[in-house]
């Protein structure tokens, strides 16, 4: 019996925490409604707690704290019940080398209780669908990277979930790669309509293909909202300024009521109505004896909503791969 | 869809067959695991073999005129009252069977440590399959290769010249792979346990290499329990390997003075306790 209480999504979360090890605390209190169909991504860098938000919504991790209902069941108390109803891709290669693609998908579909006939046609149907027919009696060791992500995406689908779960499906991919394994989850979401949540810390991913995207950072999520809703919640164009006099520029916009901030050697700041407001600000920057070197206006993209809402841009908090590695480790150590 | 029924056992056999099915697609290592126990019998089993030294042609001291049958006689005597049977060879046989199944047996937990770092477990985590059942799947993968292998073992004993009791019918070796079963799942399961939380397959290594030559020379699979000095029978008496050759021994080669229930008791409570004990420990640990 699903359990009542928490909300009417396929996915809703309240109060979600994972403390590893009584000291780092990798997700802290996150609320979460996705509604049945929705296309919902967490956005954020490396470290910012979405596998393991992942982790807890398909079992795999006990939450320290808080609760969560997937598919009407609780992760805590029916974590069968769950595992039923969803389907789950890891970021994490999990097919068996040793077996083909075919023997993969069967063996799954045996996991699931599917009957052996259902399971030969529900697995023939997934191979053509990620377009590996052809390879269906290859070892899966001789598979190409793109190869390997789509037949965990197969592997994920072969129950029919309701709810499926993508973590980072792109990771490590080329550009055309993943391109084509978005076209592949397009083609799904139309024809089963289920429910699908993923991460990803690639901006263009989120921004293109999901519903809704909560940005997630440092185990919080910071933001919800439709692509549409964060570019638009910014509140104006994005103006980028190379200018001679730095000092005096910033001086001069703050006494027009516009804060910039430096970023890379220019100045970067949002301005509505752009297109009549800007030529105003360059006069006057150019009356006061600052001679402008380069300007640029653009549409505020996913990359600026994260900097307005976390303070940093994705690439820098990427940038850190020092810290990354460093919190990896104390993941690994916690986790084993 | 969600509406599948899932009974008790779901899973198992799921899990169990993916072995299987990795394992006899490979025959070489299905051979490479045979070499040893082969090696012990045919080198070992026959160069050793006890019952030549009291014989008329072996054993003629100067001076003494001994009747070569009262020889023959007290060697007879002799491998009988010690080994329960004329022939060192067969003695050494049915302890082998013991040995592959302990050697195979042990690799159940490197199955468990290739999955970890492959990544597969990660996906059998997601499905619904119970924890438990996840691994008494693999257990029972082991048990399954064990005896195989054991039959081969015994295939290759006959034709080196294994001699059975007289009087052996069906129910004799049907009784002796029951408790080979027994051995199996009790060591398939305490190897699993060691590896629920592993990550290094090294260490993994290192403690089946640590364990099973202890295991084998602690029990009664190269020598009888009457030749070990009281400190070593006190440590065979416990192990459980003991127990299963002694039940081999005394259904295939008939040896007098086997208690078989005695035997089986001990080998269903090994099994019990750590097949339990895998599925209780596989629900805690296997979650994080």
């Amino acid at each position: 019996m699903p359990e009542p209480g928490l909300g009417e999504g396929a996915i809703v979360a309240r109060g979600l925490t994972k403390v590893y090890n009584g000291k780092l605390t990798a997700v802290d209190h996150i609320d979460l409604d996705v509604m049945e169909g929705e296309v919902f991504a967490l956005l954020g860098p490396n470290g910012a707690g979405k596998s393991t938000t992942i982790g807890m919504l398909t079992t795999l991790i006990k939450p320290t704290e808080g609760r969560a209902v997937v598919g009407g069941y609780d992760v805590s108390s029916q974590p069968e019940m769950v595992r039923r109803t969803i389907g789950v891709v890891p970021q994490e290669y999990t097919a068996d080398e040793d077996l083909t693609g075919w023997e993969n998908l069967t063996f799954i579909a045996s996991l699931y209780g599917i009957p052996g006939a259902e399971a030969r046609r529900r697995a023939q149907e997934l191979l053509e669908m990620v377009e590996l027919s052809r390879f269906a009696r290859t070892k899966v060791e001789a598979y190409s990277g793109g190869m390997r992500r789509r037949l965990e995406i197969a592997m994920g689908l072969i129950n029919s979930p309701r709810i499926l779960f993508l973590d980072e499906p792109t990771l490590g991919l080329d550009v055309q790669t993943r391109t084509a394994i978005w076209s592949y989850i397009g083609k799904l979401k139309e024809e089963y309509g289920m429910t699908i949540l993923f991460t990803t810390h690639y901006m263009e991913e989120a921004d293109l293909y999901a519903t809704r995207i909560a940005i997630m950072d440092r185990g919080k999520i910071v933001k919800i909202g439709t692509p549409r809703e964060l570019k638009e919640s910014i509140g104006g164009d994005v103006v980028t300024l190379a200018v001679d006099n730095q000092a005096a520029a910033v001086e001069l916009l703050r006494s027009l009521g516009v804060d910039p901030r430096e970023y890379e050697g220019s100045l970067v700041f949002k301005l509505r109505d752009a297109s009549t407001a800007l030529p105003e600000l360059i006069r006057a920057l150019m009356e006061s004896g600052i001679q402008v070197k380069r300007m640029e206006v653009s549409e505020p993209t996913m990359d600026e909503v994260y900097m307005e809402y976390t303070g940093r841009r994705l690439r820098d908090a990427q940038a850190s791969s020092e810290e990354m590695f460093a919190m990896r480790a104390t993941l690994r150590r916690a986790r084993s | 869809m969600s509406d599948r029924s899932h009974g008790p056992l779901h899973g198992i056999w799921a899990v169990a067959n993916r072995e299987l099915v990795k394992w006899y697609k490979v025959p070489f290592i299905i051979g490479m695991s045979l070499v040893q126990p082969i090696l012990w019998l045919a080198l070992f089993g026959k160069a050793m073999n006890l019952g030549n030294l009291f014989t008329a042609s072996s054993l003629q001291i100067p001076g003494l005129n001994i009747p070569s049958q009262v020889i023959n006689e007290i060697g007879r005597d002799v491998m009988l009252r010690i080994f329960g049977t004329s022939d060192y060879f067969s003695f050494l046989a049915a302890g082998m069977l013991s040995f592959i199944v302990l050697f195979m047996s042990m690799n159940s937990g490197m199955t468990m440590v290739w999955d970890r770092r492959l990544g597969i477990l990660n996906k059998l985590l997601t499905t619904p399959v119970p924890r438990s059942n996840l691994v008494i799947g693999k257990a029972l993968a082991s048990v399954i290769k064990s005896l195989v292998q054991a039959t081969v073992v015994l295939l290759v004993a006959v034709l080196l010249g294994m001699q059975f009791g007289a009087g052996i019918n069906p129910m004799d070796f049907l009784g002796t792979y029951a408790a080979l079963f027994l051995l199996s799942m009790g060591l398939s399961s305490l190897f699993l346990i060691l590896a629920l939380r592993a990550t290094s397959w090294e260490s993994q290594m290192m403690i089946m290499n640590l364990v099973n030559m202890p295991l084998l020379f602690t029990s009664n699979s190269f020598y009888p329990l009457q030749m070990m000095p009281w400190w070593l029978r006190d440590v065979a008496m416990v192990n459980p390997i003991t127990y299963s050759n002694e039940a081999a021994r005394g259904l295939l080669l008939a040896t007098p003075g086997v208690n078989i229930y005695l035997d089986f008791a001990y080998l269903l409570a090994f099994a019990a306790f750590f097949t339990g004990l895998l599925a209780v420990m596989a629900r805690r640990m296997l979650s994080r």
